[in-house]
């Protein structure tokens, strides 16, 4: 069984993410839940997707530690998931920064030190800088695949695999930018 | 036959279609809007439509089932309040086709201004309730909800909680049953509810609760699954699936008949083991049950009452002190990230002036309630949909005109049209004097953007009459209407002031598009 943490912000598309994930899962013949937050959280809310696969499922959710990988593509909202990560699981981080209210309207302080504690205190990591691959691509809204692209290389799925993966779940024009996006993040 | 990955919702829609459907109405609601978007978008063999609220839809359904056809309602938690009058009644009257209640519960109030447990209603209304545990049986019980309507005539209500209709999983997709729309034969004595025909249908409901009971006996969405140890768990909904995770050597109940309650399988589950634990969201509703039956059960000693339950806190309920198997949590605290409203969103320059005015604002339900959060914190009471117009009439009939003068009710569109324009027509009968402010951004943004009777579409993407809301509110006697775009945020200013310091009721619409309609 693997479990997997979609984390971000509302808007940046953790959903289809997640959705290429379980559409490979499914053709590799595993059993899938997947779970996933719509309505208010979306209006730039912190939101993520649950997805699991295995022989057999039955929880929707992932329960706290038990997470194989965390994918998160704001550095900040990998820090609230950080209690579902298993403690020999990777956590995989874009740098990515999006202020949240408290920070806009100047209450808080966005923490400046998050990349430095993840790597004194996260056994497994992979923190990436998806700036220029998300320039190459020519569209910031491709980072979701970028990331996926990323987490890829640590999951059974062939290549072919994750290409009908997403050939199936995104619309055909926008192919050819999501394979450049996830082609991408394998580079890292 | 194929599989696919379906959401939650989505496994309802194709179960409906399945089961030959043929009406299907909605008023949108978080966890429960993407039912009838999928069944416009991918079975338009279905007549598939969003009603102005939950009432209207469900007495749709309702006037579909008895005319023959086999109709579906679906609704959040809380629009089975709004349409709790139908069901009440429609309940005696019973169904011809079948007739199918979507309930959505929110447990952890994810998207919703309460977490009731709507398992309730089914014994309140006296009707029978199905509950399943994942995408792949909702399909199914969507199906079998309609046979057993049509076998019992009874509504059937099949209850689902956010995190079925928002998860996805494997579902193998079936054929489509055609099932034919029946003659409506004329019985008032059935069909209408007059005292003397109500009596006894009231009998009749009973029995059918009597010969559902034994249905729920032997149905297979009750069972049984053994075990290993001589503790027995009885569950329901996406519960079973934690438990059987955590504790998977134990014996389960799981309940899939939420009403009535299966008595005999109960009764030999206890039979079967020594200990019994109950483990459902929200209220204890099978625990106390069990317990009235004279069964010794735990149940909201240890499992939590408030909010939904996760893996990890059945674990902690069942099998007690397990060790968190997580990293140390990041030392300094993390800014919040509330929702917010778009940049550019219509309602944030209303909010910047309702601020500034320092009104008290008797707010409603839709994206515009995030005014109550900073930078703007300019909302002050807020209840159900279309309560802020009463409301504000309320605080003037305590404090009188003055407190008008002072205080605004703050409306959406489409929420004023569900259950605001009722409101209205009270602030005048009632000689208020108040201001109404309707937030006319062209769509039902919140629950991610559907028409409504104000938008001159329909659901299934047709044309249709746009209700012109400033006639409509001077049909009902508001002679000052003034229409306004806030983004003018000065002349916005001035109307509201003006508006509000006159003795008369008055109705200003701020329009201006909500900024994620697309074209
Ligand atoms: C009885 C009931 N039904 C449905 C909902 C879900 N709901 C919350 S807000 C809303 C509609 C909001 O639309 P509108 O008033 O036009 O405001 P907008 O979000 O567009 O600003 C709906 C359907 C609810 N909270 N209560
Ligand atoms: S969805 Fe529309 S109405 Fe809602 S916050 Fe965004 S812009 Fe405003």
């Amino acid at each position: 069984m693997k479990n997997v943490i979609f984390a971000g912000v509302g808007g940046q598309g953790v959903i289809l993410a997640s959705k290429i994930l379980m559409e490979a899962a499914k053709n590799a013949g595993y059993g899938i839940k997947e779970s996933e937050v719509h309505g208010m959280a979306q209006r730039g809310g912190s939101v993520d997707c649950h997805v699991r696969y295995g022989e057999k499922v039955y929880s929707p959710l992932i329960g706290k530690g038990h997470a194989d990988y965390i994918v998160s593509l704001e550095i900040l909202e990998s820090m609230r998931k950080l209690d579902y990560l298993a403690l020999d699981g990777t956590l995989i981080v874009s740098i990515e920064q999006i202020n949240p209210a408290p920070v806009t309207v100047g209450t808080m302080k966005y923490p400046a030190d998050l990349e430095e504690w993840i790597k004194s205190n996260v056994k497994n990591y992979k923190i990436v800088n998806t700036e220029n691959a998300v320039k190459e691509v020519g569209s910031r809204k491709a980072m979701n695949i970028v990331m996926l692209g990323v987490l890829s290389k640590y999951l059974e799925f062939s290549m072919a695999e994750w290409e009908t993966a997403i050939k199936n779940t995104v619309k055909d024009k926008f192919f050819d930018m999501n394979m450049k996006a996830f082609n991408a993040g394998r580079a890292f | 036959m194929s599989k696919k990955v379906l959401l939650g919702n989505e496994a309802i829609a194709r179960g409906a279609y399945e089961a030959g459907c043929h009406v299907a109405a909605a008023y949108p609601g978080t966890p429960s809007t993407e039912i009838l978007e999928t069944i416009a978008r991918d079975y338009r063999d279905i007549k598939s439509q969003w009603s102005p609220n939950e009432k209207v839809a469900l007495e749709v359904v309702a006037g579909a089932s008895i005319a023959g056809a086999r109709a579906l309602a679906a609704m959040k938690h809380v629009g089975l309040n709004v349409a709790a009058d139908p069901l009440f009644t429609f309940s005696y009257t019973g169904v011809n086709g079948g007739m199918v209640i979507i309930n959505a519960d929110d447990p952890g109030a994810w998207s919703s201004q309460n977490e009731q447990d709507n398992r309730h209603f089914a014994r309140a209304a006296k009707v029978p309730m199905i509950e399943p545990s994942g995408p792949a049986e909702a399909k199914e019980f969507v199906k079998l909800a309609f046979d057993i309507s049509e076998q019992f005539d009874r509504p059937v209500i099949v209850r689902i909680t956010t995190r079925i209709a928002h998860s996805q999983e494997i579902v193998e997709l079936g054929e489509k049953k055609d099932v034919p729309v029946r003659e409506f034969i004329r019985d008032p004595k059935k069909y209408v509810m007059i005292p003397a025909h109500a009596r006894p249908r009231h009998k009749f409901i009973e029995e059918q609760l009597v010969k559902l009971k034994e249905y729920s006996n032997k149905s297979d969405l009750n069972r049984i699954e053994k075990g290993t140890t001589r503790r027995g768990i009885i569950c329901n909904g996406v519960a079973y699936n934690y438990v059987k995770e955590v504790c998977p050597d134990d014996w389960v109940l799981k309940i899939g008949f939420i009403w009535p309650l299966p008595d005999d399988m109960i009764r030999e589950f206890a039979g079967l083991v020594d200990e019994i634990i109950v483990v459902e969201e929200l209220d204890p509703f099978i625990e106390e049950y069990v317990k009235a039956m004279g069964i010794k059960v735990r149940g909201k000693d240890i499992v939590p009452l408030l909010g939904e339950l996760t893996p990890e806190i059945v674990d902690e309920a069942l099998n007690k002190n397990r060790p968190l198997n997580s990293v140390p949590d990041y030392r300094n605290e993390i800014p919040g990230r509330p929702p917010q409203l778009c940049p550019g969103c219509p309602h944030a320059f209303v909010f910047e002036v309702l601020k500034k005015l320092d009104l008290h604002v008797n707010g409603d339900i839709g994206c515009y309630t995030l005014g109550v959060l900073p930078p703007y914190s300019a909302m002050h009471s807020q209840g159900c949909m279309g309560a802020s117009i009463g409301m504000n009439l309320g605080f003037e009939k305590a404090h009188g005109p003055e407190m008008a003068a002072k205080s605004i009710a703050v409306i959406g569109d489409s929420t004023f049209i569900h259950s605001g324009i009722t409101a209205l027509i009270d602030l005048v009968y009632n000689k208020g004097t108040g201001t109404v402010l309707i937030l006319d951004n062209r769509i039902t943004a919140m629950t991610g953007h559907q028409d409504n009777p104000s938008t001159g579409k329909t659901l299934m993407g047709e044309d249709a009459y746009e209700i012109d809301l400033e006639q409509l509110v001077r049909a009902v006697g508001v002679k000052r209407v003034i229409t306004v775009d806030p983004k003018n945020i000065e002349e916005f200013e001035k109307v509201v002031r003006e508006e509000i310091a006159v003795r008369e009721p008055s109705v200003i619409i701020s329009l201006r598009k909500c900024v994620l309609i697309k074209n």
